[in-house]
């Protein structure tokens, strides 16, 4: 009985997941389950594997070894980088918000049940009367909204990004992070990946600590640790805490200190 | 108001003659045609592309003449073949993929003016392959043309969506349920018929131009997708009507005029639409 319960709670097990590009594998011997609810972080460093293992568990990617199992009929909202995104493309935000439903459509114009349901969900994330507007003509917060209510509009079980924060400005990267915590407490499960210890990973419930391998997987106060932070980053690292949070400091050998005359800071 | 009714007599004096009717019909097709897929030519960076995939045409254009073939299916294999390869070769996105293209379309537009050299019968039927010829028109390239023209209208109304999905974010596209692969394929393909059937009335070195300019000036004027649609194939079809008119009175090449007429529109709407028209184009580096 038990054992049915967590079965339909899993959305996502990767076993023994090994990815590789020509001969030269990236992620290497993967193994973690993500169950219905759950806010998780891929974090590591540029080159770790991060966005690799997010694109294996998209389906964008095939593992050379090992198995990736989904929940039956699982639906996966995926939000890119906003960087990879093309704002100068012709489109208003109302055409970016239905595109995830038009695997079945075969009329081009979008429907006035499409059209409420698209007013809806910008609606819910703060984006009530800019469904008119070119995908350019929105701030930065606007336009990472926008391809999260993209996402939402797909109804998905989960919700994947790659890398929310970067290339972002501070007040945008509060935006996401609040807009995604809300999202989980009114029950939506989250993958991410991020490269932004505090700004980020240290602000969700679950971190999984990857170069090439998993390092550590738990809480940010269980993984943001020096032992586990040098092992992902190769070099020593300071944890501080602040207001309850683990704060990393990067600066143990700063190559900066005494060349203008300056402190050490 | 004399010589005004006859000067008006004059601008009727061309539909007098059948080829000019013929060659006039196809042009005013193929602009819209090419203007249609331009749009994606434009959007998608794909520029070189539609160079190089006439350039291949070509090649196979000049085999199918030499070996007595017939050109709609000698060429058009060849076409088809080679667009979905350079789509192929240009999705993978690998370092000189674009070197890998050019020395592939220029070899079979080498290997095509070779055998032309040496089994065709005349220069004539080479100046007509590149630089177009709307005395050739035949019956055979208005049908060809009108059914490559319908079909794409077809399936791009039809794919609407998918195409737009696919062009605007093809990695989440694939995530999303759409067969990304399948919809580029797809367009190669209509891009290959399109060349194919155009290519004996614009000819293979400007040809093009034609899928660029149109849909280039109709990114200046529209901010949607959906418009630029019907925008660049009005702007294709009134440049291949008024071109071919031009050409008639001055006694040029019909094709030059065509792209003439393109380019004026382009200069006439870059000026015209100010900053924010400029601002759009900026996002064709590659142009």
């Amino acid at each position: 009985m038990n054992m049915k319960v967590a079965e339909k709670d899993v959305l996502v097990h990767c076993h023994h997941v090994t990815c590789a590009y020509g001969d030269v594998a990236v992620v290497n011997d993967v193994n973690f389950t993500l169950r219905r609810g759950e806010f998780a972080g891929i974090v590591g460093p540029s080159g770790s594997g991060k966005t690799t293992l997010l694109k294996a568990v998209l389906g964008s990617i095939a593992p050379v070894h090992g198995s990736i199992d989904m929940l039956k009929g699982l639906r996966m909202g995926y939000v890119p980088q906003v960087e990879s995104v093309d704002w100068n493309f012709p489109v208003t935000v109302l055409e970016v918000i239905v595109m995830t439903r038009s695997e079945k459509k075969w009329w081009p114009r979008i429907t006035a049940a499409e059209r409420a349901a698209a007013e809806d969900v910008l609606e819910r994330l703060g984006l009530g009367g800019l469904s008119g507007r070119h995908i350019r003509e929105l701030s930065g917060g606007q336009q990472q909204r926008v391809f999260v209510a993209r996402a939402l509009f797909h109804s998905p079980d989960i919700l994947v990004l790659d890398e929310p924060t970067s290339g972002v400005d501070v007040r945008t990267r509060h935006e996401v992070l609040h807009l995604l915590a809300d999202l989980h407490d009114a029950g939506m499960s989250v993958l991410l990946t991020t490269h932004d210890l505090n700004g980020l990973a240290a602000h969700l419930p679950r971190l999984i600590c990857l170069n090439k391998e998993i390092v550590a997987d738990g809480s940010p106060r269980e993984v943001l640790v020096p032992d586990v932070l040098e092992k992902l980053y190769g070099a020593p690292m300071h944890v501080l805490e602040h207001g309850g949070m683990p704060v990393v400091l990067d600066h143990s050998e700063n190559p900066m200190v005494g060349r203008f005359g300056g402190k050490a800071v | 108001m004399h010589s005004s009714l006859m000067y008006a007599l004059n601008l009727g004096e061309p539909y007098g003659f059948q080829f000019f009717r013929n060659g006039t019909f196809v042009a005013l097709i193929a602009g819209g045609l090419c203007g249609l897929l331009g749009v994606f030519v434009v959007l998608r960076g794909m520029s070189y592309i539609g160079h190089g995939l006439s350039h291949a045409v070509f090649g196979g254009a000049a085999a199918s003449a030499v070996m007595n073939f017939n050109y709609f299916i000698g060429a058009g294999i060849w076409g088809v073949v080679s667009g979905v390869l350079i789509g192929r070769i240009a999705r993978r996105r690998i370092i000189g993929a674009d070197a890998a293209i050019g020395v592939v379309t220029t070899a079979s537009f080498a290997l095509g003016l070779a055998l032309l050299n040496r089994y065709g019968q005349a220069k004539r039927s080479i100046e007509a392959v590149l630089f177009g010829s709307v005395l050739g028109v035949k019956n055979s390239d208005i049908i060809a043309v009108l059914v490559v023209a319908v079909l794409a209208t077809v399936v791009i109304v039809l794919g609407y969506r998918k195409f737009l999905f696919s062009t605007f974010d093809p990695e989440v596209a694939e995530v999303s349920g759409v067969k990304v692969s399948f919809m580029e394929a797809a367009l190669m393909v209509m891009l290959s018929l399109t060349i194919l059937v155009t290519m004996r009335v614009i000819g293979t070195l400007l040809i093009s131009a034609l899928l660029v300019i149109p849909a280039a000036t109709a990114r200046m004027l529209t901010n949607r997708f959906s418009r630029m649609l019907w925008i660049s194939p009005l702007i294709g079809a009134s440049s291949a009507f008024l071109g071919m008119n031009v050409a008639y009175h001055t006694n040029t090449s019909a094709s030059a005029m065509i792209i003439l007429v393109g380019a004026s529109a382009f200069t006439c709407v870059y000026f015209g639409s100010g900053v924010r028209g400029r601002r759009r184009m900026a996002s064709f580096g590659h142009l």
